[in-house]
């Protein structure tokens, strides 16, 4: 070392500035592989991210297009009420549709209606749930009947699979299932310009379905709009009371110290349990009914109470001394202090938490799943008291399902509903911005 | 060791002597005096920060606070229109009267208290509302105004008293905050003034404020104390010299001399008080 060799009180003892500038370079040689280990590990989560959002893109894109047959239907009164007159609404409801579809698929296809083998190979290049479809249509427009109207229905999910190249169509006919003569209706079909890929709006307003081309987030929709606003109807009143009253009335004691504590904790208990919790309280002393919104709705206000309690006491924290000081000064009360100076300045960071909170909520599942949200539900809930599931309840579902129409529709309701969290995440993020105040 | 400061100190002091005010003043006794305070003494939890203080602050004058940092003059000053109240840990002892009644009396509202003692606080403290919002909130929430016309003459009269009303008179709907720093003292001032107090506390008033502020505020000082009783706590001995007619010197949590200002400044009796004002500590 330099400085054994030279003696402390020797003649030519080093200076400061030397000995500054001999550490110098390893100081800065420092600071740059900090710099590098941030930007590592920057990329390292990046790529991640990267790869997570390129592989449900990759896999979920295609669950918003769905291939679709335009078929040329002859509503032909025979079939739809025989006995002549103006069709009921019974005889409407219990018409035979699936045999217009079939006739209209012999015609489009020009094989005979009358062979069964033909018919039923066609038949199942259409979904199950045509006749519904057809159904629809002639029930919006009773006039319609005795007419050709032309109507696209969905294609089955093994042609729609095959039209978006997750099936490979140079398999052998067993392997693919869907035999030559079908492959070939098919080629005539998309040459003609009825077999097309449309936009699925399906997927936005189907409720639960085993088929499935006709499988849709519209009841999870539905059931996870109904808990967000039981959440936000109950969870933000009560948080902000509660954080109000604690940051600003209560006592510093034993049992305040005991309450915040418990908050904090009750912040990270798993959300499980908070469904055992709800499935003992609500459903089997309360009685409420099972998979039903309310119950899920009340489950998630638990679970994000502590959010809100805790970002709202930060909010009030934030709200400088000076200003509570300000309105004592001119002689304000407690309460107008409050909810004049203090309440308004911490609306920014209380919104801030709440939006989070509720990303959390819309986002849970596992609660969901004790107190029965996992249901098959086809049927839009017309109240928060009827069956209904959750946007990530139903991607769960989907997800355990086979099918190749399934698997894409995991990916996609998982992208939409990635897509509304971060919707919210930026609202949270604007209104911060824009009330952020500086003093 | 000088006894008695002479001329040249002074000026070194930057204290022009002939501006010292007071010097007719006669010492305030118990009838006169606006506030009596008696053997007052503040805790903070285990810390005893005021130890028995008495003063008589007189009506219609201004009465400065002085001494070094941690003396307690603030503390002192926030007793007296209760702010203290705000801090769990702090217990106040003694008797603190204003117009022979006494503020610590269980039967007294501390926000009636509040209305009849302004404050200025040290930092310009506006609220992040308009300037309109600011001086009219005081008048709104005693319900001192009938009706938008009288709010606004008060709101007028009160800035004018001020002296922002020239300044402001455009953009009454402009946030408060975005004043300069010195307009908003005056503002908060304007705010005080507004519900009309018979009082006025202002702790350090100019520390945040550069010199032309500061004299302003200082000018504003001397104007409003023919109608109000003004109490000031400041870290400046020659601004005490310069607004206040009489001064109290506080260390240590002790009052340690108290009279007019000329005396205090020319001739102080405790040696303390001699050492802070020529400098020697503090």
């Amino acid at each position: 070392m330099a400085t054994d060799t030279v003696p402390a009180s020797g003649p030519i003892e080093e200076k400061p500035a030397d000995i500054i500038a001999r550490g110098i370079k390893a100081r800065y040689a420092a600071e740059r592989r900090f710099k590098l280990y941030g930007i590592l590990a920057i990329l390292f989560g990046l790529t991640f991210l990267c790869f997570l959002f390129g592989s449900i893109i990759a896999k979920g894109h295609m669950a918003f297009v769905q291939t679709s047959w335009k078929l040329n239907v002859f509503l032909d009164p025979e079939v739809i009420n025989p006995d002549g007159g103006t069709p009921t609404e019974q005889e409407l409801l219990t018409a035979n549709y699936a045999v217009l579809a079939k006739r209209a698929m012999a015609k489009q296809l020009g094989f005979d209606p009358k062979s069964r083998r033909e018919a039923r190979d066609a038949s199942k290049l259409l979904s199950r749930d045509v006749d519904l479809e057809i159904r629809r249509v002639v029930m919006a427009d009773p006039s319609l009947i005795g007419k050709t109207v032309p109507i696209w229905v969905l294609a089955s999910d093994r042609v729609d699979s095959l039209e978006k190249g997750s099936l490979d169509r140079n398999l052998p006919a067993r392997q693919r299932k869907i035999s030559d003569q079908q492959l070939a209706w098919m080629d005539k079909g998309t040459a003609e310009g009825f077999l097309e890929k449309r936009f699925n709006w399906g997927l936005f307003t189907n409720g639960a379905s085993s088929s499935p081309e006709t499988a849709g987030i519209g009841v999870a929709m539905v059931g996870s709009l109904y808990m967000m606003l039981i959440v936000v109807v109950l969870a933000v009143p009560l948080g902000v009371a509660a954080a109000v009253y604690l940051e600003e009335f209560a006592p510093q004691n034993y049992w305040t110290d005991m309450i915040e504590v418990n908050i904090n904790n009750l912040a990270a208990v798993p959300s499980i349990v908070f469904g055992l919790l709800g499935l003992a309280i609500f459903i089997n002393f309360a009685g409420l009914p099972r998979s039903a919104s309310l119950v899920g709705g009340l489950v998630l206000t638990l679970m994000t109470l502590p959010t809100i309690i805790i970002a709202t006491r930060a909010a009030l924290k934030a709200v400088p001394p000076s200003i509570r000081e300000a309105a004592y000064g001119v002689g304000a009360s407690k309460m107008q202090t409050i909810t004049h100076h203090v309440l308004p300045l911490s609306i920014p960071g209380i919104l801030t938490g709440t939006i989070v909170g509720l990303a959390q909520a819309l986002g849970e599942t596992a609660p969901l799943l004790m107190i029965g949200m996992v249901a098959f539900v086809v049927e839009y809930p017309t109240s928060p008291m009827q069956p209904a599931t959750a946007l990530p309840v139903q991607i769960y579902m989907w997800a355990t399902s086979a099918e190749r129409g399934f698997v894409e529709r995991t990916s996609g309701a998982a992208l939409i509903l990635v897509a509304v969290l971060i919707c919210m995440n930026l609202i949270a993020v604007i209104l911060r911005r824009r009330y952020e105040r500086r003093w | 060791m000088v006894t008695q400061i002479s001329v040249k100190e002074l000026q070194m002091l930057k204290m022009p002597t002939v501006e010292v005010q007071g010097t007719d003043d006669k010492p305030a006794t118990s009838e006169s005096a606006k506030v009596v305070a008696r053997d007052v003494n503040v805790y903070y939890g285990d810390k005893h920060a005021i130890k028995d203080v008495s003063v008589d602050v007189p009506d219609r004058a201004v009465m400065a606070f002085i001494g070094p940092s941690g003396c307690g003059k603030s503390t002192f000053l926030r007793c007296i229109n209760r702010m203290n109240d705000t801090i769990p840990i702090c217990r106040v002892n003694g008797k603190i009267v204003i117009d022979e009644q006494d503020i610590y009396d269980p039967s007294l509202d501390v926000v009636q208290l509040r209305a009849r003692v302004g404050m200025v606080f040290q930092k310009p403290n506006p609220f992040p509302k308009s300037i309109y919002e600011n001086v009219a909130y005081g008048p709104r929430i005693h319900g001192l105004c009938k009706g938008k016309a009288q709010l606004d003459q008060v709101v007028e009269e009160s800035l004018e008293r001020a002296g922002l009303w020239k300044e402001v008179k455009d953009r009454l709907e402009d946030p408060g905050t975005g004043l300069s720093g010195g307009q908003q003292q005056r503002l908060c001032i304007a705010r005080a003034i507004a519900v009309n107090p018979e009082l006025i506390l202002m702790d350090e008033p100019c520390s945040a404020l550069d010199p032309i502020a500061t004299a302003k505020v200082e000018e504003l000082i001397d104007e409003l104390k023919s109608n109000f009783c003004i109490i000031i706590v400041t870290h400046s001995m020659q601004q005490a010299a310069r607004v206040s007619q009489r001064t109290a010197f506080f260390h240590l949590g002790v009052l340690v001399e108290e009279g007019p200002t000329a005396e205090i400044f020319t001739n102080p009796k405790d040696k303390r008080t001699q050492d802070y004002i020529t400098g020697r500590f503090g």
